[in-house]
């Protein structure tokens, strides 16, 4: 194929853009694994209000970390007000209790879907204290824009 | 008129009335989005208006528009009527009655479950069986293209494809790979779910089936626009198509790459396992390349069109160019809105990165660009080439034709880029008000949605100019001998004899052999691990 000689110089630029792309990701993956949530764990979804891993809603603080239990349900987050450390990785196990839910902590990279079925589960660190809003950014019915909570990150003595 | 041209005349009109009903929507949406105190507006109008325009624009404008344009192909490269013609007329009414079935449930406010339609939110059945009549309506559309150029190929054994017949043969194998995908989720879980003949739904499998189906989609709507940037774009301009070849390379690897990609849909989903996610990011950002090339082929025969029109200096070629043609002008600036929406596409794409914009107004800026710049921008152009030629009608009001696409992108400027930045401060898509009780956050959103409605009134306004051009060329066009469709020339001639672009079944088992790489191992280890159905859920 003859190809013109400024053409090639393109070809060849885009496919090391390309490339460069893809290396910042492979960097990102394995220097600060840097992953999109993709926990895979199970759940009844119509008994997810008596299951013993969503019995204890809300924060669950030791020295080192957080965890947080949250259920997504038509038009809520439960529990709606939540308090974690500032500078700990906060562990988020998340599932929904009907339809399809997404939760987001606005300002973060605080991001997953929310699927019946399954538990939804990432770890992130909050550097600055502060209120942050959570919301729910998927479709999920006629309010869907009134499904938020409140996350307060707390300084540290 | 021949009787092709009445078939594809009667597909294009469904797309255009599409256009307009969902365009219609839009601006509802667009001023919810204003916050205006107006007499009909509630969440139920809202998101009513945007599950409607989502399957109009998406499903049912591009489409229509596609299968017309792919019978003007035919019959105008292959120099044969498109055959079977039962086969075509079956499937344009079958595809019709299916979209009018799912638009009326829709605009009833039986099925406000957006255009992706995730379970567990359960819409009337008579969505799902809609949604299926379009999907085999255009298999029929899809067989009778690959009929035809059978039959011109026993007649022409040795002959390369016509380009622009190439891209369609593209466009026909892509969409065949991929509504594998839909049609799997809508027969097999939604259809026997909705109608309780199935209690349960596993929704991470349907979004699995979904995305399988919903990216190559992108490129079912693309490619037919791209056919146009080669093949028309050059002649209209007054030039010639840089390079042929490289054209034909592009919608090859487009048969390749466009379906082993879905899961850059899902990255944040759980269920899905993080080392398969990032297979498929690295096979999107492989179908970036054809598209960097078509950035330079086609910004080169411009710039030759330019050159043949008189120009020497440097830039100079740029104001030779017609800017005054709507389809010239319609290309040109979705070629400027597309470059940005390309490269935040690469963005979205980027595994990590994604967790910023997932599901946030960024996204709708994104596909704004693309779909709803570079594709429904370039077939609007494409509409004022194409409607005189096949009914013999000059355009009307040619003046405000050519105002339209300059409207068009000066809305999607505002409208873009204000989606763009809330999305970054993390305002989510489709929500009717983004208020959340009074929060702080929320507040300093507040300057930038407004920008995007008056971005949303510039966008109505171009499409409400659009059809009255369309309407008023049906109604009132003055009659004459319709202009010959006539396609761009390559600058180099081509050889006169097949080359590996032609082996189209070569092609198509690469991409199936790519399809199976992604997608075999994961579906088959979802489908082994205990999991548990969800009930349907009608909260609209």
């Amino acid at each position: 194929m003859n190809v013109p000689l400024y053409e090639k110089i393109w070809m060849w630029a885009s496919g090391f853009l390309i490339v460069a792309f893809l290396a910042t990701i492979t960097v990102g993956v394995a220097g600060s694994a840097l992953q999109p949530p993709s926990h895979i764990e199970t759940i009844d979804p119509t008994k997810v209000w008596n299951d013993a891993r969503f019995a204890k809603r809300g924060a669950t603080v030791d020295e080192h970390s957080a965890t947080v239990v949250l259920i997504a349900m038509m038009f809520a987050f439960q529990p709606a007000e939540v308090h974690v450390p500032a500078n700990r990785p906060v562990t988020f196990r998340v599932t929904s209790a009907d339809v399809t839910h997404g939760f987001e902590i606005v300002g973060t990279n605080g991001n997953t879907m929310v699927v019946p079925g399954y538990i939804s589960q990432f770890t992130t660190t909050f550097h600055t204290p502060g209120e942050y809003l959570m919301v729910c950014n998927e479709y999920c019915g006629l309010s869907h824009h009134l499904m938020s909570a409140k996350l307060i990150v707390e300084a540290q003595p | 008129m021949t009787r092709s041209d009445r078939l594809s005349l009667a597909h294009l009109w469904v797309a255009i009335v599409a256009f307009g009903v969902a365009s219609a929507m839009a601006f509802m949406q667009a001023l919810s989005r204003a916050s205006l105190d107006l007499p009909w507006r509630s969440a139920k109008m809202y998101y009513l208006s945007v599950t409607a325009h989502g399957v109009l624009m998406a499903l049912v404008f591009t489409t229509f528009f596609i299968m017309a344009f792919g019978y003007v192909v035919v019959s105008r490269t292959l120099g044969r009527e498109p055959a079977p013609r039962g086969l075509a007329w079956a499937g344009y009414w079958l595809a019709l009655a299916g979209c009018v079935a799912a638009a009326g449930t829709v605009l009833a406010g039986k099925a406000t479950v957006l255009y992706t339609f995730y379970p567990p939110l359960q819409a009337h059945p008579l969505f799902y069986v809609g949604l299926a009549f379009l999907v085999v309506g255009s298999w029929c559309w899809s067989m009778v293209m690959l009929l035809s150029y059978r039959a011109w190929r026993r007649a022409n054994p040795d002959a390369p494809t016509p380009l622009a017949m190439h891209g369609m043969m593209a466009t026909v194998l892509i969409w065949l790979i991929a509504t594998v995908g839909v049609a799997a989720e809508d027969l097999t879980q939604l259809i026997p779910w909705s109608l309780g003949w199935a209690p349960t739904i596993d929704p991470v499998l349907a979004r699995m089936l979904f995305w399988y189906f919903g990216h190559p989609l992108v490129y079912f709507w693309l490619l037919p626009a791209y056919v146009i940037w080669y093949t028309v774009l050059p002649r209209v301009a007054g030039g010639k198509l840089f390079s042929a070849p490289l054209a034909r390379l592009v919608f090859a690897l487009f048969i390749l790459f466009s379906t082993p990609v879905g899961f850059h849909h899902q990255f944040m989903d759980p269920g899905v396992s993080a080392g398969w996610k990032l297979l498929h990011t690295f096979l999107t950002f492989a179908i970036l390349f054809p598209s960097f090339i078509t950035a330079f082929t086609v910004t080169a025969s411009m710039e030759v069109a330019g050159r043949m029109r008189g120009a020497t200096g440097l830039l100079d070629w740029l104001g030779k160019l017609p800017w005054r043609d709507p389809l010239f002008s319609s290309i040109a600036l979705s070629m400027i809105l597309f470059a940005a929406g390309g490269i935040g596409g690469a963005i979205n794409a980027s595994f990590g990165m994604n967790a910023v914009v997932h599901n946030t107004a960024w996204i709708q800026g994104h596909f704004h660009l693309t779909v709803g710049s570079a594709v429904a921008l370039t077939f609007m152009g494409a509409a004022y080439w194409l409607l005189p030629r096949l009914s013999g009608r000059e355009l009307e009001l040619a003046l405000l034709a050519r105002v339209q696409p300059y409207l068009w992108f000066v809305g999607m400027i505002l409208f873009s880029i204000s989606n763009h930045i809330t999305g970054l401060m993390g305002m989510p898509r489709r929500v009717y008000d983004a208020s959340y009780a009074g929060s702080t956050v929320a507040a300093t959103w507040r300057g930038l949605t407004g920008i995007s409605a008056v971005g949303g009134l510039f966008l109505f306004a171009s499409a409400a100019v659009f059809m009255m051009v369309m309407v008023g060329t049906a109604l009132a066009g003055r009659r004459r001998e319709p202009e010959p469709i006539v396609w761009a020339e390559p600058l180099e001639l081509e050889p006169a004899r097949r080359t590996i672009f032609d082996r189209y079944l070569l092609w198509a088992a690469v991409a199936i052999l790519l399809v199976i790489v992604a997608y075999a191992y994961p579906l088959w280890t979802h489908l082994r691990m205990a999991r548990f159905g969800s009930p349907g859920f009608r909260p609209f």
